[in-house]
């Protein structure tokens, strides 16, 4: 683990998963390298990366339902290998395309699977009944799953996690498939449960998705973390600069005190009253700031964010064999 | 290194979804209606044989489980055809079911160890066989009565629920190679196909290869032949042989319970039989001892075969 990595862990709240030379290896191939990694609570981490890069396969090390060739785990204390069941009592997961018993109504879904979870007939009825609710399943609580949409299924599993009370869920591709406004009620549900204080992870190859939603992410690379951080983290790690702020205002040396904020990289002058700057952070109040201290008048301040996108194509073609960066 | 908590944690939950499952599944029905109605027509042909017998026989409802009349065999036999159906129509898809729909990791994502799902879906579907056969049985006694009017004696009921026993015992043979096949093959068609093979050789080929191997090891002796008789090395390796198929050892132990005097299952010498009284009946106990092999020899093919799906189920990955 990098000096860097454990800095950042120390700066961030206590880390409910904790992962230290994580290997999974089959026969001589290493499909999970030594990774390492600390999730806080309460935080929505992304793990990004293509398919076969080691996302679902870090997972089930996670559950315990896939055996570590080396290093180690800790899910929220536990050791997954050992305490599977103390692990499985607060993790919830909502696998890529989430299966159910189609001949089954959601309520018996949902009832079977808090049976599993040892919850008694009453509390079971309640936590089912409030969590079909929450993901607006409730008038199709009697019906078979059979005849559901993968958007629905993809609720129910989330309300399954709901059901638990988990206090980690574990999401692996919960938006692929999904129209965009079953993508919007779903990222909006994640939200929710972020709010309630729920760990999120979250494994997606949707970047703008990831984005929208996770604090910080994790990129996959043939079962290594290539980066780690947050977006902008990572945006200044790898374009240098993530956001570029345009402001538009009149007044005496504007240009100077834009540059003169902390965290703008370069100041561009595009036009008398126009100015393009990159800067690590969203500086538009600062910017206002700078434009009344000059005396002007601002008439527009526009952000691009940084992309995740452009991070992430930036990335691969700068580093085709992939290096290990930590931008935390 | 030793696991927390308990390996049957959600059996109790599986078990009982999945004789549900079991129970209320079209499959399950048109097994049942199959069995149902081939097995009524041998005890219908049995029921005829026997009421034009009017000799006194102790043991008037045993008869009905094996007496036959052409072109039907015995009840016995009919079942001892069915029941690999039957188990292997249940235990087919038992695992690979929950790959193809994509609820294997969901499931074992909850609190409980894979032990429980497939002890659980294990002996959900011993017992939906168990319950068959036992309505089955009832039906055999209830019938019984009615046509015969001879009401059963203790020891035939005793006998009668011997027989149900190594049924279910048989069938669990079966269950357990059809679950093993389950968790090889993710194709349910080809677990059913090779289950199906593996039930047409030993029930059909088995029985025609045994001997022709056993003539290969102990070639016959002329001398015997020149007698009429077998040659007794090769008869004892044709039955040593045939006993690799279960169908055979339930045979066995059929014959043993419901049939009083049948005094062994293998070929007797003459020594052997010094001082017995021809046709006697043997008390329960000791037709009992003579089945007892074959039900252990049933047992321990189960175990083996389960203990084999139970060590694949534990290494295989269960990515969805």
């Amino acid at each position: 683990m990098s000096e860097q990595q454990n800095n950042s862990a120390a700066t961030r709240p206590a880390a409910v998963i904790a992962a230290r030379d994580l290997t999974k290896r089959y026969g001589k191939t290493s499909v999970v390298d030594a990774i390492n990694f600390d999730i806080a609570k309460g935080e929505v981490f992304g793990l990004l990366g293509p398919n076969g890069a080691g996302k679902t396969t870090t997972i089930l090390m996670m559950l315990g339902l896939t055996e570590i060739s080396a290093g180690r785990v800790s899910v929220l204390g536990f050791d997954p290998a050992r305490q599977p069941l103390q692990v499985k009592r607060r993790v919830g997961y909502l696998p890529d395309a989430v299966g159910f018993y189609d001949h089954l109504t959601a309520v018996e879904n949902l009832a079977y699977a808090a049976k599993l979870m040892g919850l008694a007939m009453a509390e079971r009825s309640r936590r089912i009944a409030a969590a079909l609710t929450r993901v607006r399943l409730l008038d199709v609580a009697e019906k078979r799953v059979a005849t559901f949409s993968r958007g629905m299924r993809q609720r129910l599993g989330l309300a399954e996690i709901i059901v638990k009370r988990a206090e980690i869920a574990i999401l692996d591709e919960p938006t692929s498939g999904l129209d965009p406004q079953a993508t919007i009620e779903f990222l909006d549900l994640i939200r929710e449960l972020k709010a309630e204080g729920v760990t999120v992870l979250l494994s997606s190859h949707m970047l703008d998705q990831v984005q929208r939603v996770c604090d910080r992410v994790a990129l996959f690379r043939a079962g290594k973390i290539a980066m780690m951080g947050s977006v902008a983290e990572l945006s200044v790690q790898v374009l240098g600069a993530g956001f570029v702020v345009e402001v538009e205002a009149d007044g005496a040396g504007i240009a100077r005190r834009l540059a003169a904020i902390p965290g703008v990289g370069n100041v561009e002058t595009l036009a008398d009253d126009r100015f393009r700057m990159t800067a690590d952070r969203d500086v538009r109040a600062d910017a206002a700031r700078a434009v009344v201290a000059a005396n002007g008048a601002l008439r527009r301040l526009s952000v691009d964010e940084p992309s995740l996108e452009a991070i992430y194509a930036h990335y691969f073609q700068a580093t085709p064999s992939g290096g290990v960066r930590d931008a935390a | 290194m030793r696991r927390e908590g308990s390996a049957f944690q959600g059996v109790g939950a599986v078990f009982v979804k999945e004789l549900s499952d079991n129970i209320s599944s079209v499959r399950m029905l048109m097994l049942e209606l199959l069995i149902v109605l081939t097995a009524m027509a041998a005890l219908y042909e049995a029921i005829t044989a026997l009421r034009q017998n009017t000799a006194e026989d102790p043991f008037l409802l045993l008869r009905l489980f094996t007496v036959s009349q052409a072109p039907l065999p015995s009840f016995v036999a009919v079942l001892g055809f069915l029941i690999p159906l039957m188990a292997i129509g249940l235990g087919f898809d038992l695992i690979n079911s929950e790959h193809n729909r994509r609820t294997l990791s969901r499931i074992l994502a909850q609190p409980i160890y894979r032990d429980a799902l497939l002890l659980g879906k294990y002996l959900a579907g011993l017992a939906t066989i168990a319950i068959s056969l036992t309505a089955l049985w009832l039906l055999v006694i209830g019938l019984g009565l009615i046509f015969l009017g001879v009401p059963p004696g203790g020891e035939e009921i005793a006998r009668s629920l011997a027989f149900l026993v190594i049924a279910v015992f048989y069938a669990g043979v079966w269950l357990s190679l059809a679950m093993l096949l389950s968790i090889v093959f993710r194709s349910p068609a080809t677990a059913a196909l090779v289950a199906l093979g593996v039930w047409l050789f030993l029930t059909v080929l088995w029985p025609m290869l045994a001997p022709a191997i056993a003539q290969a090891i102990v070639p016959p002796d002329p001398r015997f032949a020149a007698l009429g008789l077998d040659t007794p090395g090769t008869v004892i390796w044709t039955q040593l042989l045939q006993r690799f198929s279960p169908n055979d050892l339930f045979g066995e132990a059929m014959l043993a319970v419901l049939s009083p005097t049948t005094r062994t299952l293998g070929p007797v010498f003459l020594d052997q039989i010094r001082g017995a009284v021809m046709g006697a009946p043997l008390p329960f106990g000791q037709s009992v001892m003579i089945a007892w092999p074959q039900t252990v020899g049933l047992i321990a093919c189960t175990i083996v075969l389960f203990v084999a799906g139970y060590v694949l189920f534990q290494r295989q990955e269960v990515r969805a």
